[in-house]
């Protein structure tokens, strides 16, 4: 089960206190019961759901990298939409230019978003708050710009067509689900890393440097490296995220790495829960589906719609949906366990007076 | 001998019933057709940096309903879904497989930019779906041979820069010309046109400076400008509405008299002109192959009659002085033709082939002279125009109808 890490700090004593006997197993079963879901809805819905599908978990990869950087290390990117298209036509350029296989172009995705996002990390250690906002604003703005500026690698305006990857042939599948799969493999590859950098030492020391700066440094916590680490580490799932998204849809163009796309990345992770990992996943389908629900609803003022869903949950739930959920699932699970502790304590005592008496 | 007659007459009555029974019967269907509905599909940005041209998607959707209420065609009436992407290629591929494998739609028509049908152009072509009448004027949607799947409409940009290249050439000689253009393939294929026109040699010399915007860009006051500067006595506008309209009130402000040419993608009075200022419009140049509403030359025909019972009935959202209502009203005539001439043979592949054999299809909102062609190996059906100069009230049209082929 996830927990926000602030909520860590104060639920640590009490779950200590009532711990379910067997808690990791069901947790164990759970996560299991969760994938082997994912792993057979593809084969029960329709193709273009599975599109959809994928797109959300894509989607989900790009908010969990920004959630390490925004939620855990409290470092607010308004330009991650940038990085996104740096793997998203890294991906392209190297399939279409070099014939390179499309499963080959994750790695260098991964690596060169991850040196940019350090590079980039860098000069943004000067800045804090609003101003890092800022100076993220202006990367998500020239993206499109870049883009076309580079040209003779980009393909400028007409951006770059790309033939679908085919599945192995020994696979009875067709395109859509085997991409649906391996993007949900490369999901919960990212969740696991993800997991295991935030739920230890990094991530106490995010979130040290997050709330307290100072408070962080005097502790001996190396801050700047600890940041840029973030923003790499931010980055490089940007990368992953976009590549993959180039190699779904098939067709990169500068017209879709805008300020729009960075800003709903932030969007996705505030609804979802910015210091959360499981609030990526919700991230992700508020990205794919609010707008399309929106526009449904009102083909007049589909954005003012879906402004109003955004209002809605920022209302009733400001944590985002898991940081908010979350600890009161958690809370409603000690309670029953502290119940059941309870009665199980009260049926050995009644035993133990039985015995003595 | 009578009775043989007779008995001749019934049976070949009877056999032609039949064959009409069975032609009914073997009506033939591809996904999105039926014995009483057509499925259209389309993509539009009604939302977004381009949303000027939503009203082409809302104008081509009061037409269907117009031809629906008559009577639909050959009897079945057709269903418009069109679908807002907002000029973003990734969501033009979504609402596109939407469109395909969610609401099963017999073919898309007339989705509307480069980018976004550059997006679609493999995943249409590879299901064998039509791509018909593209919205976009580049010259890549005549492809035949490798994408037989699609088929443009416009007169491409290519074919009116060739169009102004060769009027310049021959009518003002001397001329230093000055090219302000969108930073894309739009923008790009006008200036290839132009060239052209000119002649590669003529063309090094004749234009003296270029400049370019990109959509995001709040202005084109310092490109224009920088053109000023150079000294040029001709100014070429390849540029959206919102920049054409900038760019002639900017030329004006400065005080700069360059004979203007504005490509046809903006040259709407409403869209264009009017924003900028009628009176700092006066004596601009450019080329037509449809209808100015606002022309009073058409306004006693009975075409003009009949578009504007068309927008006062069905498109009343529509401004009657915007030349994108009478496009998409000729873009929804060209399908109507197209789904007329299948009869009951609504398979891909039968519309696909009728689209590829149009012979001089007249549109009653077309310029005279300039009709429709297409065969087997030419998929660009408008290939002519005619120049036009704007005298601060209405484009005036002079000269012949040109070929830019």
């Amino acid at each position: 089960m996830e927990k926000s890490v602030i909520g860590a700090t104060f639920d640590a004593p009490a779950v200590d206190r009532y711990p379910a006997p067997n808690a990791g197993t069901q947790r164990w079963i759970a996560a299991l019961g969760l994938i082997a879901l994912a792993v057979v809805l593809p084969f029960v819905v329709s193709k273009y759901h599975v599109f959809e599908l994928t797109m959300v978990m894509i989607y989900a990869i790009a908010v969990l990298g920004l959630n390490i950087l925004a939620g855990y290390n409290g470092q607010i990117s308004l330009g991650h939409g940038g990085f996104f298209a740096a793997g998203a036509y890294t991906a392209a350029i190297l399939m279409h230019r070099y014939g390179v296989p499309y499963w080959a172009t994750l790695p260098p995705a991964a690596l060169i978003c991850f040196a940019l996002g350090v590079l980039f990390g860098l000069p943004a250690l000067r800045f804090e708050g609003p101003y890092l906002a800022l100076v993220t604003l202006a990367l998500a703005l020239a993206t499109p710009q870049l883009l076309k500026y580079f040209d003779n690698w980009t393909g400028g305006q007409q951006g770059i067509n790309l033939t679908k990857p085919l599945p192995p042939h020994w696979l009875v599948i067709d395109r859509d689900r085997w991409l649906y799969l391996i993007v949900l493999a490369a999901l919960l590859l990212a969740m696991r890393i993800a997991a295991n950098l935030l739920h230890g030492r990094t991530g106490r020391a995010l979130v040290a440097i997050r709330d307290h700066p100072i408070a962080a440094a005097a502790l001996g916590i190396d801050t700047a490296r600890y940041k840029t680490l973030a923003f790499g580490t931010s980055t490089l799932f940007m990368g992953v995220a976009g590549a993959l998204a180039a190699i779904v849809i098939g067709y990169v163009s500068p017209e879709g790495y805008n300020l729009f796309l960075s800003l709903s990345f932030l969007v996705g992770s505030a609804v979802g829960g910015i210091a959360t990992i499981g609030g990526a996943i919700i991230g992700g389908l508020f990205i794919e589906f609010v707008p399309n629900l929106a526009n449904d609803i009102s083909d007049a003022a589909p954005w003012a719609i879906y402004g109003l869903a955004m209002l809605l949950f920022m209302y009733t739930m400001p944590q985002g949906v898991v940081g908010s959920l979350g600890p009161w699932i958690t809370r409603s699970m000690r309670q029953i366990r502290a119940q059941r502790a309870a009665f199980a304590g009260g049926d050995e005592e009644h035993d133990g007076k039985g015995r003595t008496s | 001998m009578t009775m043989k007659r007779a008995l001749m007459a019934g049976l070949s009555a009877a056999g032609l019933i039949l064959a009409g029974g069975l032609a009914f019967a073997a009506g033939q269907y591809g996904p999105g057709a039926s014995d009483t509905e057509i499925k259209i599909g389309n993509t539009m940005p009604y939302s977004g940096p381009a949303s000027s041209y939503g009203v082409v998607g809302k104008s081509e959707a009061a037409y269907f309903a117009m031809i629906n209420d008559k009577g639909g065609i050959n009897g079945r009436k057709i269903k418009f879904i069109s679908r807002d992407d907002s000029y973003s290629p990734p969501k033009t591929v979504e609402a596109v497989r939407k469109l395909v494998e969610e609401d099963q739609v017999l073919l898309l028509f007339s989705t509307l930019g480069t980018p976004p049908n550059t997006a679609i152009w493999n995943y249409l072509n590879d299901n064998k779906v039509p791509q018909l009448f593209v919205a976009s004027g580049a010259d890549k949607w005549n492809d035949p041979k490798h994408h037989p799947w699609t088929m443009g409409w416009l007169p491409t940009y290519q074919t009116e820069g060739r169009i102004y290249g060769r009027y310049i050439l021959k009518n003002l000689p001397n001329a230093k010309i000055a090219v302000l253009y969108q930073n894309d393939d739009f923008g790009k294929d006008y200036l290839i046109g132009l060239r052209d026109g000119l002649g590669d040699d003529k063309a090094g010399k004749m234009i003296v400076a270029t400049q370019t915007y990109e959509t995001t860009d709040p202005t084109v006051d310092s490109q224009i400008v920088a053109l000023q500067a150079s000294g040029a006595d001709v100014l070429m506008t390849v540029a959206i509405p919102k920049f054409a309209a900038q760019a002639i009130r900017k030329v004006y402000d400065i005080g700069w008299k360059p004979t203007h040419f504005l490509c046809s993608v903006s040259n709407s009075v409403g869209a264009t002109l009017r924003p900028a200022g009628l009176e700092k419009s006066v004596g601009i140049i450019s080329a037509a192959y449809e209808k100015d509403p606002t022309d009073p030359q058409w306004q006693d025909t009975p075409e003009y009659k009949n578009w504007l019972a068309w927008m006062k009935t069905y498109n009343t959202a529509g401004n009657v002085a915007d030349g994108l209502t009478v496009s998409a009203y000729s873009f929804a005539q060209t399908m109507v033709a197209v789904l007329k001439a299948s009869g009951d043979n609504l398979t891909r592949e039968n519309v696909m082939r009728q689209a590829a054999s149009m012979h001089d299809l007249k549109l009653p909102m077309l310029l005279p002279g300039i009709t429709l062609s297409t065969s087997a190996n030419d998929f660009a059906p408008i290939k002519q125009m005619q120049l036009e100069k704007f005298d601060g009230a209405t484009w005036k049209l002079f000269g012949a109808v040109i070929s830019g082929r």
